[in-house]
């Protein structure tokens, strides 16, 4: 078998998740390759070359790669991808985006999300916003997936010797166009890379008070998270929610303050090792997967634990 | 211009789904049905291109059993000016169902296509995708913003780190995330209106669409549970067990 990695970078450098979908690709078994489609993206070609697993590294460096735009990437991936038994790329929001019109492309049904590999065409996946786990198997001549990656761990960053491989393809499907980026700046870790995750809910109450918790997140050297409930009443911007519209993450540490653990907010941080949830509503369903739950109120409790800390 | 919007049938998202004994799929009987949560939100953004004047005429689709007729109905209630149904009784795969869209794009060359990022019982994000692929249209996934101006369509994404915006020449393809706007509801008035609105049947078969599955569903579970944990006193308790039981902080 041999199959095709979709790295995710900036072009400067190799993002995690990519790391993650390589034991994925690794736990199908067979010849690894990882595909770098970018704009100046010598950067990240380098790093790859270094991951442990990788045989090629296939870099298709053009303009036309900057943005990721799925009109120009899809054609590329179905293009190199023809001869490989699987592509696999990392279920982020780009992705997500590209990875489904490469599949159809290929005239393949894909699969989303696999949260474990079973065998080479038969994978587990979560359905119905986490509250179901199918397994699936494809028929198809290729599978096209992509990875859950808090469902796996990451290979080395270190270690490898793969060869750089120049592609020439270019294709620039002319209708659409990247015109900017809003990308949050932040000091702290990445929401889906953190060690440690803080995350709040309605009973925040309002947006400053977030303060606390990442006053808190920062001794702990963790990220800030919050529910759909929170994102909602706008005390905190889109991208910091987590859950199964959102982000899924599985860190060492997981505090639910003020979150009354909705279905699809749990389905967002149930894997995570450790979960400890602060709410003074003792009948709340996020004490029933907390391993340890402190019943009281956060408005006490947080400024509490930034003094002990 | 006219905008073809997707809908699909869907249980209720306050519905708490459960598999069948046997665990061959998920149990459907007696749950309430209702239009997909993103799908609403893609009806309404029509409406509202439509009262602001780019959009002549929307039309809304659905594949699904007779019954999702209904979700038509409340697109066609909520401001769609003519549905079509694709009779299907099986359950059809995203690659499937895009075809199934590529082959109404044919007969009805719309401007836009608007449709949900995902369906919330399958959370496949894909038909968007793979009709843009179909079609050789440009998509604009997981849209927070859409301006149409000029033929061409400027869409907000929200995507892991923030937003992202891109520029689409139309015809394009844009799924909607769940900030894009707040769906209204049918009034009365509306409602009566709908039920007099045309709407059209068609299958799959009629359409010369292969629906053969490619993709086998061998069991389906619950997620494994996560056993409960204990009440600690107060924060020092916590602390204390974070650091000497659970080891995650020092």
């Amino acid at each position: 078998m041999s199959i095709l990695v979709i790295a995710e970078h900036d072009n400067s450098s190799l993002k995690p998740a990519t790391l993650n979908t390589i034991t994925a690709a690794q736990s199908i078994g067979g010849d690894i390759d990882l595909l770098i489609a970018g704009a100046d993206c010598g950067g990240a070609a380098n790093e790859a070359t270094k991951v442990s697993g990788i045989g090629r590294v296939l870099v298709a460096d053009n303009p036309a790669y900057g943005h990721r735009l799925a009109e120009n990437i899809a054609p590329l991936i179905a293009e190199v991808g023809a001869s490989y038994s699987h592509i696999l790329a990392p279920a982020t929001t780009t992705g997500k985006n590209i990875i489904p019109r490469v599949a159809a492309l290929l005239d393949v049904q894909a699969i989303s999300d696999i949260s474990s590999v079973e065998s080479a065409d038969t994978f587990k996946r979560p359905i119905y916003a986490g509250n179901i786990i199918a397994t699936v198997q494809s028929s198809d001549s290729i599978k096209v997936l992509t990875v859950r990656t808090t469902a796996f761990d990451a290979v080395s960053a270190e270690g490898g010797t793969a060869s750089i491989e120049a592609l020439t393809s270019i294709h620039n499907s002319g209708n659409s166009s990247f015109i900017g980026e809003e990308l949050a700046v932040s000091e702290r870790p990445e929401l889906t890379a953190a060690r440690v995750v803080i995350s709040g809910g309605r009973g925040m109450a309002s947006s400053d008070n977030f303060q606390l918790l990442e006053k808190l997140a920062d001794k702990l050297g963790g990220a800030v998270g919050a529910s759909r409930a929170a994102v909602d009443a706008g005390f905190v911007p889109n991208d910091m929610q987590v859950g199964q519209t959102g982000k899924i993450v599985a860190p060492d540490l997981y505090i639910a303050v003020g979150i009354s653990g909705a279905i699809q907010h749990l389905a967002g941080m149930k894997d995570s090792k450790v979960i400890v949830a602060i709410n003074k509503d003792e009948e709340a369903p996020i004490f029933q997967m907390a391993d340890y739950g402190l019943v009281a109120d956060l408005f006490d409790v947080v400024p509490e634990l930034n003094t002990k800390l | 211009m006219k905008v073809l919007v997707a809908v699909k049938r869907v249980v209720d998202y306050n519905v708490k789904v459960r598999p069948t004994a046997d665990g061959s799929g998920v149990d459907l009987n007696n749950v309430k049905m209702s239009i997909n949560p993103f799908c609403e939100i893609a009806v309404e953004e029509a409406v509202r291109l439509k009262e602001k004047d780019p959009a002549t005429e929307i039309v809304a689709v659905s594949i699904g059993p007779q019954q999702a007729q209904e979700q038509i109905r409340t697109s066609l209630a909520l401001g769609a000016d003519r549905g079509i149904l694709i009779k299907s009784d099986t359950d059809l795969e995203p690659l499937a169902i895009a075809k199934c869209l590529k082959a109404i794009c044919d007969q009805e060359s719309p401007d836009l296509i608007l449709m949900g990022k995902q369906s919330i019982d399958g959370d496949n994000n894909q038909t968007g995708q793979m009709l843009g692929a179909l079609t050789g249209y440009p998509q604009g996934t997981f849209a927070s913003e859409l301006i149409v101006e000029g033929g061409k369509a400027k869409v907000t994404r929200e995507v892991d780190g923030g937003l992202q915006t891109v520029g689409l020449s139309l015809p394009a393809i844009v799924t909607t995330d769940l900030r894009l706007n707040e769906p209204r509801y049918a009034s009365l008035p509306n409602i009566m209106k709908a039920k007099k609105k045309p709407l059209d049947t068609t299958s799959p078969e009629e359409l010369g669409i292969d629906t053969t599955p490619r993709v086998t569903t061998l069991k389906v579970e619950p997620p494994p549970e996560r056993a409960a944990g204990i009440k600690v006193a107060d924060v020092d308790d916590l602390l204390y067990k974070l650091k000497n039981e659970a080891k995650v902080i020092s």
